[in-house]
């Protein structure tokens, strides 16, 4: 009886050994990519194993796409061109690239398998992008919903950036959700101080970072970024700025502001920022110090629905209600820019104002959160 | 059994025994993978090369192994550990070659494993007492059988795409529906050959 067992058990033994041994080697013969040589923008290049995503190889070589799916392929952040070593464009990539830039090879990094030898280009302010190690300083409440927190550098221990640009947060996994996740926030605070970046985050019902930042992270406790990205910066000219945030896209107007007041700037600059009720609105004390710190800057907050006891007596309605206001006492748009940051609601509302009152659209620069 | 040809059994299996048709075996990714032409052409290869070689494979352990120490009652297991890696091998190669087809045909591919079919094929092959060759003809023909079905209900889904079809029917219903019709089609070659 034992000896039957034992025969049984070896045969089957014997036979899932083999196979597996089988498969051993044929995965040694077809999914051995070899060392692949990726080639960027004809300059740098480096040589890695093959067989995993272009984004994630690229991440190994600290160089830092943006991707705030992370991997998943829809948020379409970590497009790049692929201009040799690729196979044919993958149905997931498909819905996410417009005809232009399937004739000019870009790719979604994350779908991209590295195979053979790549020649690839990104964009060269990419390879600033770096991975920061810090320690959570201080966190403050700006308002019930919105905290700010500061991230003091530990590795490297200097960032540059320009004001306005956004840094993506590595949430920790914490009660109940298991995975990280990297979410994008404006640094707030101004460029010149390197040591440290403020972040302004709002709690997001259901929202996994936010969640994490305001109910489980800790002073002291060390926190991974990757930064500096995004396109949402002065673009230096002599018209006038018209500045439009609501919540939590106060942030980056902190840091180009502050950058503004040090430079000396002339420029005329107006700010108009949104809230519900007075408990919405912050930073009202530090925009009304950099009015007299900046020659020809106004600070206009608006509420969309004060509470009878808030005592109000500035703007009320939505910020679209004394944008309006302002542009129409206004001629010769033409030359002014506008900055905006928001919700995409907001930011789609304003935009359609400022057209309609005749500023150009490539002179309106925008950063919707998510 | 022996006395029938190998290829007698490669055509009746691809015709009046067609696995699929007649025995009903693998539909799940047949209903769901059978939209386009070009992702059932690759699924139908992919299912013709796990099914040739694991009927031989599965012959072999078989009558060499599972007999001669008389535990054919594992075969089911032994069977579905031989599938379960050849499913792995061909995965490795589709992924190496084409990599649109790996991504279309998503989990389907890891799920030959459990198409009904390539166990089936095994099975029948034990139950009908085939020689070897007659084996190996029999996984193939049946592959080849599968692929024929696939490709056929592939390139009619893709003209029915475009006509109007009542709102309670469209999907799976006009396919199984199809499949139905197609089923009696090949109940036709029945006279021709018959292999039991």
């Amino acid at each position: 009886m034992i000896f039957k067992i034992l025969i049984t058990t070896a045969a089957m033994a014997g036979i899932s050994g083999v196979l597996a041994l089988l498969l051993v080697l044929a995965e040694r013969f077809f999914a051995n990519y070899g060392e692949c040589k990726i080639t960027i923008n004809d300059e740098e290049e480096f040589t890695i194993e093959g067989g995993s995503s272009l984004l994630s190889s690229l991440n190994s070589q600290k160089i830092f796409l943006p991707s705030a799916c992370g991997g998943r392929g829809t948020c379409a952040y970590c497009k790049c061109k692929v201009h040799e070593g690729v196979g044919p464009i993958l149905p997931t990539e498909e819905p996410l690239l417009t005809e232009e830039e399937m004739a000019e090879n870009v790719r979604l990094s994350c779908q991209v398998k590295v195979k053979q030898d790549m020649r690839i280009e990104i964009p060269e302010e990419l390879f600033n992008i770096k991975e920061f190690e810090s320690e959570v300083d201080k966190i403050t409440d700006l308002t019930y919903d919105i905290k700010l927190v500061r991230l003091k550098l530990t590795e490297p221990k200097e960032i540059s950036f320009k004001p306005g640009q956004y840094a993506q947060l590595n949430s920790k996994p914490y009660n109940g959700v298991k995975e990280s996740v990297s979410r994008a926030y404006s640094i707030a605070s101004p460029h010149f101080e390197k040591d440290h970046i403020d972040l302004m985050v709002r709690l997001v019902p259901e929202g996994i970072c936010t969640t994490w930042v305001h109910d489980y992270l800790q002073e002291g406790e060390k926190v991974k970024f990757v930064a500096p990205m995004g396109d949402f910066y002065i673009r230096e000219d002599e018209g006038e700025m018209i500045m439009v945030a609501g919540g939590s896209g106060m942030a980056p107007f902190v840091s180009i502001l502050e950058d503004m007041a040090r430079k000396k700037s002339k420029r005329k600059m107006t700010y108009f920022f949104g809230a519900v009720t007075k408990k919405d609105l912050f930073y009202v004390e530090e925009m009304r110090s950099l009015e007299e710190r900046i020659e020809n800057f106004t600070f206009v907050p608006a509420l969309s629905g004060p509470e009878p006891d808030d005592d109000w007596d500035g703007e009320t309605g939505l910020i679209t209600v004394p944008l309006e206001k302002y542009l129409k006492s206004h001629d010769d748009l033409e030359k002014s820019q506008g900055y905006l940051c928001g919700s995409p609601g907001m930011i789609d509302a304003c935009i359609k104002i400022m057209k309609n009152y005749g500023m150009k659209s490539d002179r309106i620069f925008y950063d919707p959160f998510g | 059994m022996e006395s029938l040809s190998p290829w007698v059994i490669f055509f009746a299996s691809i015709f009046t025994g067609n696995i699929l048709l007649v025995y009903f075996l693998g539909m799940c990714s047949f209903l769901s993978v059978s939209a386009q032409v070009k992702t059932s052409l690759g699924l139908g290869l992919a299912v013709v090369f796990v099914l040739t070689v694991t009927s031989a494979l599965n012959y072999l352990i078989y009558y060499y192994v599972l007999v001669p120490l008389g535990i054919e009652y594992l075969r089911f297991i032994a069977f579905i550990i031989v599938i379960a890696s050849a499913v792995q091998l061909i995965e490795m190669i589709i992924e190496r070659f084409s990599e649109v087809l790996y991504i279309n045909l998503g989990i389907f591919l890891p799920l030959i494993t459990v198409n009904c079919a390539i166990l089936g094929v095994s099975l029948f092959m034990v139950i009908r007492k085939y020689t070897f060759i007659q084996s190996v003809m029999f996984g193939a023909g049946s592959g080849l059988g599968w692929l024929l079905a696939i490709l056929a209900m592939a390139g009619i889904r893709q003209r029915i795409n475009e006509k109007r079809i009542p709102p309670a029917l469209r999907g799976p219903g006009i396919v199984l529906i199809i499949t139905g019709l197609m089923a009696m089609a090949f109940i036709g070659f029945s006279g021709i050959v018959q292999i039991q």
